[in-house]
């Protein structure tokens, strides 16, 4: 069997004796990008929160390389779709609040938060509150602040959700390249499919609700990811396939 | 355009009240020396402020002791209303044990209740502290509850997700958040803070703005009532603003984001 970093066995969920995910099988392997799309409503938020820890599933287990993972949120860096940056901590102090929390000195939580400003375009920043920042910046915060928590796997909920389209486009190029320079697990949620193409390894297709997984679809696009690429055909075909496997109906 | 200095911005939010006030006092006066009342009925205000100075040091000196009730009062009313937040906050079982109870606190008569505390405290400091504590901790106490509970549930995740403790995300997100809330709060009990001191000395107290009213009232020195009423009012305003001084030392960034 080849390595996994991730495995999602069986994920059942259900509200109020709604069901919302119906058994959810996933495996992630060491630095891969995975990203899950779904039609609004199928349970991609329920899914990360149990896989962050923060819910219980009703059934079925998460595991990080190859130990019971469920209902802890110590492995996974959880970066949620709001950016959440505090207006009474400075950008740093944001940044490292994840660190100070985990009960690092404060000292040495900024210091380490310090050293990610550079390549995360945040330098000269550090001491500026978040309202000063532009959206983009601000989403760049908020994603240093959960991969400077060093965890196994990145959680990331629709990060650019907020964002113009512009702006998402050049986050989507940047956060390709750094990914490629710091070597992250990821799970991103996102309804955005172009999204999911251009940043994925593989995607992965939820159907509505109960979710389950109802298509896996590989990129086989090269990295680094360039914007030309949109307009290949293999990322055209790759689009097309996640589209009709979303519309399909059950 | 640039913001207003902080000059300019004191004169247009100090002008037009001060007109008006003027206005009205011009008229007042104007209406007592056309109409002749006795100033026993209705002094002039030029008469208020003339026998209020010829008796300055009397009425300095009931105004230590209101002041010292209003504080010590307001002291016990922020402790009061802090502990019960923090409490209710940490504790869903407190909450509904004391919801009730504090919405029940605030329908005592206390016209009623003021002359009791005389009865079984006597005359010294503590029944008007309780009278204080009574009439201001309710804004503060139900403004930190909402505050902390207004707190979104996505923070409360990001926290949980980092490993804190519920007292980690208390004092990092909790906390902080409620402070502008608690700030407008703190507003809405401190205007109180001052009346209810006078109203409790008013039942009975040995030295104080209420006290000396009352007596002077029962003298028919109406010039006398009214000038401490001046004095009380001051004393409100005057608290009131430098809850704006203290905001903007605890709460600096609160002030920007408003600003921006």
């Amino acid at each position: 069997m080849a390595e996994t970093k991730l495995i999602l066995d069986g994920l059942c969920k259900a509200f109020d004796g709604l069901d919302v995910l119906a058994g959810i099988d996933l495996d992630v392997a060491p630095g891969e990008f995975v990203s899950v799309i779904g039609p609004s409503g199928c349970g991609k938020s329920t899914l990360f929160n149990i896989v962050a820890g923060l819910q219980r599933p009703d059934a079925g287990r998460v595991l990080v390389d190859g130990e019971d993972a469920t209902g802890r949120t110590d492995p996974f860096a959880y970066m949620p779709q709001q950016d959440l940056l505090f207006p009474w901590r400075t950008v740093l102090d944001n940044t490292a609040l994840g660190l100070e929390v985990g009960g690092l000195r404060r000292r040495d939580a900024r210091a380490r938060a310090r050293a990610l400003f550079a390549p995360f375009g945040l330098a000269g920043f550090e001491d500026a509150r978040p309202h000063q920042l532009s959206g983009g910046m601000r989403q760049r915060a908020a994603l240093l602040r959960t991969v400077v928590l060093e965890r196994p796997v990145l959680l990331l909920d629709e990060p650019f959700g907020a964002l113009d389209s512009l702006t998402r486009t050049d986050m989507q190029t940047w956060l390709d390249g750094v990914r490629a320079r710091f070597d992250w697990t990821v799970l991103l949620i996102t309804h955005d499919v172009r999204e999911a193409v251009y940043l994925s390894d593989r995607v992965v297709v939820l159907g509505p609700r109960p979710a389950r997984v109802r298509r896996e679809v590989p990129i086989g696009l090269p990295r680094p990811r360039v914007l030309d690429m949109i307009t290949d055909p293999a990322f055209a075909a790759a689009e097309r396939e996640l589209l009709a496997a979303l519309r399909r109906p059950d | 355009m640039a913001p207003p200095t902080g000059a300019r911005r004191v004169l247009r939010a100090g002008v037009p009240p001060l007109v008006l006030v003027l206005a009205g006092l011009a008229a007042w006066q104007w209406a007592v020396v056309a109409t002749d009342v006795r100033p026993q009925v209705l002094p002039s205000p030029l008469r208020v402020a003339a026998q209020g100075w010829a008796f300055r040091e009397q009425i300095w000196a009931n105004t230590v002791p209101t002041l010292q009730v209003t504080a010590v009062g307001f002291a016990v009313s922020l402790l009061l209303g802090w502990t019960i937040a923090i409490a209710v906050d940490f504790s869903p079982w407190l909450r509904r044990a004391l919801t009730p109870l504090l919405v029940a606190s605030q329908t005592l008569p206390i016209i009623a209740i003021a002359p009791l505390l005389i009865i079984w405290f006597g005359f010294g400091l503590l029944p008007k502290v309780v009278v204080i504590a009574l009439v201001t901790f309710f804004p503060i106490a139900v403004g930190l509850i909402e505050g902390f509970a207004a707190t979104e549930r996505t923070a409360s995740d990001l926290l949980r997700s980092m490993g804190a403790s519920r007292w980690d995300e208390f004092r990092h997100v909790r906390l902080p958040g409620a402070l502008p809330r608690f700030f407008t709060a703190l507003r809405i009990g401190i205007t109180y803070a001052v009346t209810g001191a006078i109203f409790a000395e008013y039942v009975g107290a040995q030295a104080g703005l209420g006290i000396f009213m009352n007596l002077q009232k029962n003298s028919f020195r109406t010039d006398l009532v009214l000038a401490a009423v001046v004095v009380t009012a001051v004393l409100s305003v005057t608290l009131f603003l430098l809850t704006y001084v203290v905001e903007r030392l605890v709460v600096p960034w609160n002030a920007e984001l408003r600003g921006g």
